[in-house]
């Protein structure tokens, strides 16, 4: 089996708030989630990216107004991080009045700005390639985030193929938690990430680190390359999914389940910076906490009229 | 005197050069061979990287059409044997048709999906088909189809003008005949979207057809050996939207209404059509609307297979001296 999740170490680099903030919104959002559904009040499905949140956080500081961002299934994070509005996307999935698309898309389909999430596991991939040879040149990018099943689909291999051979600014952000719903990486994947990027001569840059400043350090010089070449590139980030698949239906050993906890960035955010991390936990906690409440008092959600 | 093929390639030369915004993808799409059946000639030389020759990947092209048209251009994908088409399913029917409303607010995508169709060739199973009927009734996509009576140029800017993604069927056989021609018999006018093809002077006819660009030879062919030699007059509606199927003109007064559709037998465009004209019909008609279909089988490459199982012109006039008998 291949062990993806990160080594457990102290953030070498501090957070600023407006970080900390964002990956806390997140984090507090979907375990609201989790919470709303086991109470009965959500209906259909929801797939939480707990211990994924620092992905999209340090994603957004290096993306620009103008790029445009494909999201999968598990794009609650990717939304927030990028657009900080729970009210839109908890209306989305309650069906209530402001959702951000009328309460048609719910949790898979949302399209908001230059943001759009679909349903189908590498669909995005050729649209991302299309929308990326509309941008070349003017500098913005088409960032795509998939996982490691999604490469089971030949849709991600038409992409990346049309991608290197056009030259089109695509950054393509893998997720891989080192499970596919239930079927380990290991099961489900000849051969490695990189080399597939290789074979299509695409720049491949692999994460192992949590540390969202470590990270942006190292992805600058690489995603400014992507819109200036322009040229695609994979991001390959060893993560861990804390959570199941979607509600309810994790399958994977307590042990394993242990070892992805060990990871996660928020006890060890706790223990560097307890003050801080503390108040403004409290306040993300509290501010999904109004969001529930309000979203909740809405009247339903008409198709139409949404932003 | 202009073929199908010339006049298309023409339609898509006038609107590149009026329209900055359109892109052109497909496979072998560029000069010097201009697409396998030479529709898209000329067109790389003079758009430089608005056409694009494409890997073999129906399903990413598609989608880089629908992205490009996301990002506010329009794009032409050609699927070069609409056979091919089956690979670009789920770009098509779960991405590009669906967005135009999955996002709670209508979103344009004008993309056009050229499909070059049907047999009668001798290609064989797998570059022969009329997969017209696996897109009717999919939410967000309208389906057209070249006729020798419609104006390409009109098509494109009418299915652009939808802004939801279309698939415009082709037949190949089409490609060779030349556009405005019918016969020395027979005559047409447009009404509205619909040629009507008509025996001119004559009085009410026996037998209204209803078909798709497709087989409109073939069943010219049907309804001149009806009259010289069954003494039966026909008209024929050709409509170049297929789906939603649009309005049929002028048929509250048809003795009888047949439907003749290339594709094989089973969940087919004929019975859409049909569908949409008993109610309206209903109280007036005779007897059952006919449905002509090529037979339930897969399309062989031999020439004497082939033909025994499409639509022909000699089936077209057995099935209305059949019905009207």
């Amino acid at each position: 089996m291949i062990v993806t999740a990160a080594p457990p170490r102290s953030p070498r680099h501090a957070l600023n708030d407006g970080d900390l903030r964002s990956l806390l919104l997140i984090r507090h959002f979907e375990r609201a989630l989790l919470r709303l559904f086991e109470q009965g009040v959500l209906s259909g499905t929801t797939h939480t990216c707990l211990g994924q949140e620092y992905i999209p956080v340090t994603l957004s500081a290096l993306l620009r107004d103008d790029d445009f961002v494909f999201s999968n299934h598990r794009g609650h994070g990717h939304f927030l991080a990028r657009h900080p509005d729970p009210h839109g996307l908890l209306a989305e999935i309650m069906g209530r009045e402001g959702a951000l698309c009328g309460g048609v898309g719910g949790s898979q389909h949302i399209y908001h700005r230059r943001f759009l999430s679909t349903g189908v596991q590498g669909e995005s991939l050729p649209v991302a390639t299309g929308v990326a040879l509309k941008l070349a040149g003017t500098g913005a990018l088409a960032c795509a985030y998939i996982g490691d099943g999604t490469w089971g689909e030949g849709a991600v291999y038409e992409a990346l193929n049309m991608a290197s051979l056009w030259r089109v600014p695509l950054l393509v952000v893998v997720e891989h938690n080192g499970i596919a719903q239930s079927t380990p990486t290991s099961a489900q994947m000849a051969g490695t990430i990189a080399a597939r990027a290789a074979a299509f001569g695409v720049r491949h840059h692999h994460v192992t680190s949590t540390d969202v400043g470590e990270i942006r350090d190292a992805l600058a010089p690489l995603v400014d390359a992507v819109r200036a070449e322009p040229s695609p590139l994979v991001v390959e980030f060893a993560t861990h999914r804390l959570g199941p698949h979607s509600k309810g239906d994790d399958t994977r050993p307590p042990e394993e389940i242990r070892r992805a906890q060990e990871s996660d960035w928020y006890d060890r955010h706790a223990e560097t910076d307890p003050e801080r991390f503390a108040r403004l936990d409290r306040e993300q906690r509290e501010l999904v906490e109004r969001v529930v409440a309000e979203v909740s008092a809405r009247p339903l959600s008409r198709p139409g009229g949404a932003a | 005197m202009t073929r199908v093929s010339e006049h298309l390639n023409q339609a898509l030369h006038d609107l590149m050069e009026s329209d900055p915004s359109v892109h052109l993808l497909g496979e072998d799409v560029s000069d010097p061979y201009g697409g396998a059946f030479k529709v898209t000639r000329g067109l790389s030389g003079r758009f430089g990287s608005r056409v694009r020759s494409t890997p073999l990947s129906e399903g990413a092209i598609a989608g880089v059409g629908a992205g490009l048209a996301l990002a506010g251009d329009k794009a032409i994908v050609e699927i070069m044997f609409a056979d091919f088409v089956a690979l670009a399913f789920d770009q098509i029917t779960n991405f590009a048709a669906k967005s135009t409303s999955m996002y709670g607010r209508p979103v344009p995508v004008p993309l056009v999906v050229r499909c070059p169709t049907g047999g009668n060739r001798g290609y064989g199973p797998t570059h022969s088909q009329n997969p017209q009927k696996h897109f009717i009734g999919v939410p967000g996509l309208s389906l057209f189809e070249m006729t020798p009576f419609h104006d390409a140029g009109e098509l494109f800017s009418r299915m652009f003008g939808l802004g939801r993604p279309c698939l415009f069927f082709e037949d190949k056989v089409l490609y060779t005949r030349q556009m405005y021609r019918t016969d020395d018999l027979f005559r047409f006018e447009l009404v509205d979207d619909v040629a009507r093809v008509y025996l001119d002077g004559a009085g009410r006819p026996d037998c209204t057809l209803v078909t798709h660009g497709g087989l409109v030879h073939r069943t010219l062919d049907a309804m001149r050996a009806l009259l010289l030699e069954d003494d039966l007059i026909c008209e024929l509606l050709v409509p170049a939207q297929l789906y939603p199927v649009p309005h049929l003109p002028g048929l509250e007064d048809a003795p009888h209404v047949c439907v003749v559709d290339d594709g094989t037998e089973g969940g087919t465009w004929a019975a859409e059509v049909a569908t949409a004209l008993y109610p309206r019909l209903w109280g007036r008609l005779r007897r059952p609307i006919t449905l002509i279909n090529s037979a339930d089988g897969v399309i062989p490459a031999a020439p004497h297979l082939e033909r025994e199982v499409l639509v022909q012109a000699d089936s077209i006039r057995a099935a209305v001296r059949e019905a009207l008998s």
